[in-house]
């Protein structure tokens, strides 16, 4: 069994060992998962650490035959992509578990080890069904984590979720089993040397060019499915529309989970599946799929603007820091002739996105865990005010939070946003002008929630309003180290995603 | 012989239940349980021991004996990897049932008689390849059916097995017509499939044969319009007699479609191709909107089965490989599924909340109270919707790439009619297992504290079958694999109608 396998079953292994534990032992069950999870962050950074960056490719591969009549196999290898992710993964998790607290029962916690599982299974696979079996099968517990919170919203908001992202998958399973037939393979790898070969659209056109919707149709038939099954993960405005709903109906804890990796695995889609396949019709289509972006990042800044409900501010927040992902993809699908120190500093600052994000949304939804478990619940912006006085520490560490998120150099959420901006004005200019907008309303409704909640009078409701505990702040300390570790030094994870592999 | 073996199993252990005297009639169930494990043995065995290495042949296990000399009919009896996969899955089917039914009190003795008449007609039907023999065991599981549902079912019974039935019998005349008019046309000498496929019909018999024999068939199969008998029989039926309509006799439909009507009428199948995959396309798309419209747990399931069955056939006329055998193995798929929510519907829920309506069982906390029975319909429930990981996957997914190559423009409505099976499955999931519970705390007094626990014969027949869909999702090559080679056959040869592509 290989180091990835391993990895995979790990958290299975914690979940069915939960499974078996007898009824209302949460305390156990939760002091287990946490022990799993962490096992699982000192294999991923041994694994990291052992990934020989000086060769860089794919390496730790595994390949199995699984069903040759349909060229399905076990495939599996990380590159620095892959390693990426899974640090976040290892990371985030044991972070939204600590922030649920003795909240947290033990079915949930076996559904989080689940989760944990499908996540790293689908950052790790590189046949198109092995990663389409974990990439789906995340919803299952994601499904019943959003219901979790209870009550008719968070079911009504958890059943949007699943279909609407199944709906997504199933266009581009649809997608991808044209490309099958046209080629013979699910072999991520094998399909990205096609697709940069170009031979990969010919090999459609050849296989389905009698059907009539002309030659080149097919291609952006098999494009548009795949996007779109993407498009609705990520999520790309206007296929948003489940997303408010199911991160703020979600329990805070949860929400961090969704935000901080599930988003991830759409974006992680569109490097590992769609750019790679397609770089022809990515360039081809630059123009509107940056407006999409655009469109992304302004329109989920200005919704947030709107919010009075901190977790839907954050949700929209959400969006819009993913749009910025999405700006540096395209761009630098848009110009392939570009300066490669612009595409490198694009795709480095999507990368660096990815990650900080991860850590700055889950550490914002884990405060507002902390909030509503003071506030019975509430958490509407107006709800509020001059929280300072009383709790000086919980408002210090989120301000944190939120300027990293707002993007203030030093902390790490300016590093991906300012070197997606450096790539993207050099690659394509109108596109980082456009975007500027959004990243100037980002500020607004940022300063906005730290000046509703922190500042002003304080209401007499909340004159007790408790500080963080020890417990709370050794749970967000690592978060917030980070914060700080990779805005001073983002070499630290530049160094590793130095040279992914799908770079021409 | 193995084959034979497995329903003369079935039928000895139904003998044995009649003889048995009325004060150990209780033991029935024991007997019922041998016999049905004794035959998933004997199915197990043949389909281990089918020989898959290249030069073998694709028939195995050739028992033929002359039976009526004159009119050339024979006991004849073999397997292809087709006919094993689905005795396996018969076997499968028939513990289960026979564990869901431990309860059944009323009449033990002929209950058990009557459900291993039926498992018996079965297997004989998957390993017949003379049309008589196979006409024989296919009315030997329809009569028991009746009696089965008019007598120990629930909802409607009489009605719903008088319509069962009514339509059962007319698919059999339309059958019996075709294949006397078959038996007519073709010389008069042989009812032997084998003998009868290498013969060329003209094209004119084949153009009104085709249809007709198809038809007869698929009516048993549930295809949109003549589907109606199966939602209000499902719903009548006792759990286990559900459990076997949707996991085996429904397949007896497609599988004699296939093997029968498209290898015996190949032209006929050319003329009427786009038909039936239209027809197939509706089942569908109309078995998962109406089932999205249902009150009633077990109509949901029920309407399920017309809109997996609408898969089989889609699969079937693809008319290449990948959508042959995706058909074969959604058969499977759809048998252990189906019967697996058939199971929590019938047994493990209506047996002790005496309702089936979604928005009272939602008031029931049955997430809380019958927590194994909202494991296994969540499972059941996810695998239905065809999630990777379960059986159902593999072979939609199959099926939709047969599509692709035969039918594209049926993608979308094919599309849609998944999406709208997991819209419906996850809302009869939510409903009446996860439903909020809006007014203050429950009532503990009245709901869940007096349900009888769920039985270990229930957990271990549940735990069987999602094992056997998990299992074949995760490792398919193993199904796969003999259902594949039996499509290269001589019989199948007229069929695939693959262009050589590289």
């Amino acid at each position: 069994m290989s180091a990835l396998t391993f990895l995979t079953l790990l958290p299975l292994v914690g979940a069915v060992l939960i499974a078996v534990l007898p009824p209302r032992q949460s305390g156990l069950a939760r002091a287990l998962g946490l022990g799993f999870m962490l096992s699982v962050l000192l294999c991923s950074v041994v694994l990291a650490l052992n990934y020989d960056r000086a060769v860089g490719g794919i390496q730790f591969s595994e390949r199995h035959e699984w069903i040759p009549s349909l060229g399905i196999q076990y495939f599996l290898g990380v590159d620095s992509l892959s390693i990426l992710l899974l640090l976040l993964t290892a990371i985030v998790t044991p972070f939204a578990l600590m922030a649920a607290g003795p909240s947290a029962a033990k079915v949930n916690v076996l559904l989080v080890l689940l989760l944990q599982a499908a996540l790293i299974g689908s950052f790790t696979a590189l046949n198109f069904i092995h990663w389409f079996l974990f990439y789906e099968l995340s919803l299952v517990p994601a499904f019943f984590l959003v219901r979790s919170a209870g009550g008719k919203p968070a079911a009504v908001a958890a059943f949007r979720f699943f279909v609407y992202t199944l709906l997504g998958g199933l266009a581009m399973l649809i997608a991808f089993l044209a490309i099958q037939l046209a080629t013979g393979s699910f072999d991520l790898v094998h399909l990205a040397k096609l697709g940069r070969s170009g031979a990969l659209e010919a090999l459609l056109i050849t296989r389905f060019g009698a059907l009539g919707i002309g030659s080149c149709g097919i291609g952006l038939l098999v494009f548009c499915g795949i996007f779109l099954g993407l498009a609705v993960k990520v999520p790309v405005v206007p296929f948003h529309t489940w997303l408010p709903d199911a991160y703020s109906e979600a329990p805070s804890p949860v929400s961090m989970l969704l935000t901080g990796l599930m988003s991830k695995m759409g974006v992680y889609g569109l490097l590992r599946l769609l750019l790679p396949l397609f770089p022809a019709r990515m360039q081809e289509l630059a123009t509107p799929l940056l407006w999409l972006a655009l469109i992304t990042i302004i329109f989920s800044a200005v919704a947030a603007l709107a919010q009075t409900d901190i977790k839907r501010l954050l949700a929209y927040s959400s969006v819009n820091h993913l749009g910025y992902c999405l700006l540096g993809i395209f761009a630098f699908a848009a110009a392939p002739g570009g300066l490669p120190n612009d595409r490198a500093a694009a795709m480095d600052g999507v990368l660096l996105q990815i990650f900080n994000h991860g850590i700055t949304a889950s550490a914002l939804f884990c405060f507002v865990a902390f909030i509503e478990r003071r506030s019975g619940g509430l958490r509407g912006l107006a709800d509020f005010g001059g929280l300072r006085a009383p709790a000086p520490v919980l408002a210090g560490l989120m301000g944190i939070a939120i300027f990293s998120s707002l993007g203030l150099p030093g902390l790490n959420g300016f590093v991906g946003e300012f070197l997606i901006f450096k790539g993207t004005f050099g690659l394509v200019w109108w596109g980082a002008m456009f975007a500027a907008i959004g990243l100037f309303v980002t500020a607004v409704f940022l300063l906005n929630l730290i000046q509703k909640v922190f500042t002003g009078p304080l209401p007499a409701r909340w004159e007790k309003f408790p500080d963080m505990t020890a417990a709370e702040i050794l749970t967000v300390a690592p978060a917030i180290a980070l914060i700080f570790v990779l805005g001073i030094f983002p070499q630290v994870l530049i160094a590793l995603i130095n040279k992914p592999v799908f770079l021409p | 012989m193995i084959l034979n073996a497995t329903f003369l199993s079935a039928f000895l252990g139904a003998a044995l239940v009649l003889l048995l005297p009325e004060r150990f009639a209780r033991a029935s169930r024991w007997i019922a349980l041998l016999a049905a494990m004794a035959g998933f043995g004997f199915a197990l065995k043949a389909f281990a021991g089918y020989d898959q290495s290249a030069g073998a042949p694709h028939f195995q296990y050739a028992t033929q004996i002359p039976w009526v000399r004159a009119l050339g009919i024979s006991f004849f009896t073999q397997a292809d990897g087709i006919s094993l996969v689905l005795m396996v899955l018969t076997g499968i089917t028939a513990i289960a049932g026979v564990l869901f039914s431990w309860n059944v009190t009323q009449r033990p003795r002929a209950f058990f008689a009557f459900f291993l008449t039926i498992i018996g007609g079965v297997y004989g039907v998957f390993q017949s390849f003379d049309l008589f023999l196979l006409f024989v065991f296919y009315e030997i599981v329809i009569v028991p059916k009746y009696f089965l549902i008019a007598a120990w079912g629930s909802t409607n019974r009489e009605y719903g097995a008088m319509k069962l039935t009514v339509f059962s019998v007319a698919g059999s005349a339309l059958v019996l017509l075709v294949l006397a008019a078959t038996y007519a046309v073709s010389g008069g000498q042989s009812f032997d499939l084998m003998v009868l496929t290498t013969l060329a019909f003209p094209a004119s018999f084949q153009a009104w044969a085709f249809p007709v024999l198809f038809l007869g068939f698929a009516v048993l199969a549930g295809i949109w319009p003549f589907h109606v008998w199966a939602p209000t029989g499902h719903v009548a039926a006792p759990t286990a007699v559900s459990m076997l309509l949707a996991g085996v006799v429904m397949k007896l439909g497609s599988y004699s479609a296939l093997r029968v009507a498209m290898t015996l009428f190949p032209q006929g199948l050319d003329q009427w191709r786009m038909v039936v995959a239209v027809l197939a396309t509706i089942s569908i798309l109309y078995g998962a909107l109406v089932a999205l419209a249902q009150k009633d747990l077990k109509f949901v399931v029920g309407y399920s089965s017309v809109n997996h069955m609408g898969f089989v056939l889609l699969g079937l006329v693809t008319l290449n490989t990948v959508g042959l055998s995706g058909a074969v193995l959604q058969m499977f798929s759809h048998g252990i599924i189906g019967g697996l929510l058939f199971a929590v519907v019938g047994r493990m829920i209506y047996d002790r909340t005496h309702t089936r309506d979604i928005a009272t069982l939602g008031t029931m906390e049955l997430s809380k109270a019958l927590p194994f029975a909202a494991f296994t319909f969540t499972v059941a429930s996810v695998a239905s919707m065809g999630l990777p990981g379960f059986s159902g996957f593999i072979s939609e997914f199959t099926i939709l790439t047969g599509t692709w190559k035969s039918f594209p423009i049926l993608l979308i409505p094919a599309g849609i009619g998944v999406v709208v099976t997991v819209a419906f499955t996850l809302r009869a999931l939510q409903r009446s297992f996860f439903a909020p519970q809006e007014s203050g705390p429950p009532d503990r007094s009245t709901h869940h504290e007096d349900f009888e626990p769920i039985t270990f014969p229930e957990r271990l027949g549940a735990c069987l079958l999602i094992l056997a869909t998990l299992g074949v999702g995760l490792y398919p090559k193993v199904l796969l694999d003999p259902i594949v080679r039996s499509f290269d056959s001589p019989l199948m040869h007229q069929l695939i109608r693959e262009v050589a592509s590289k």
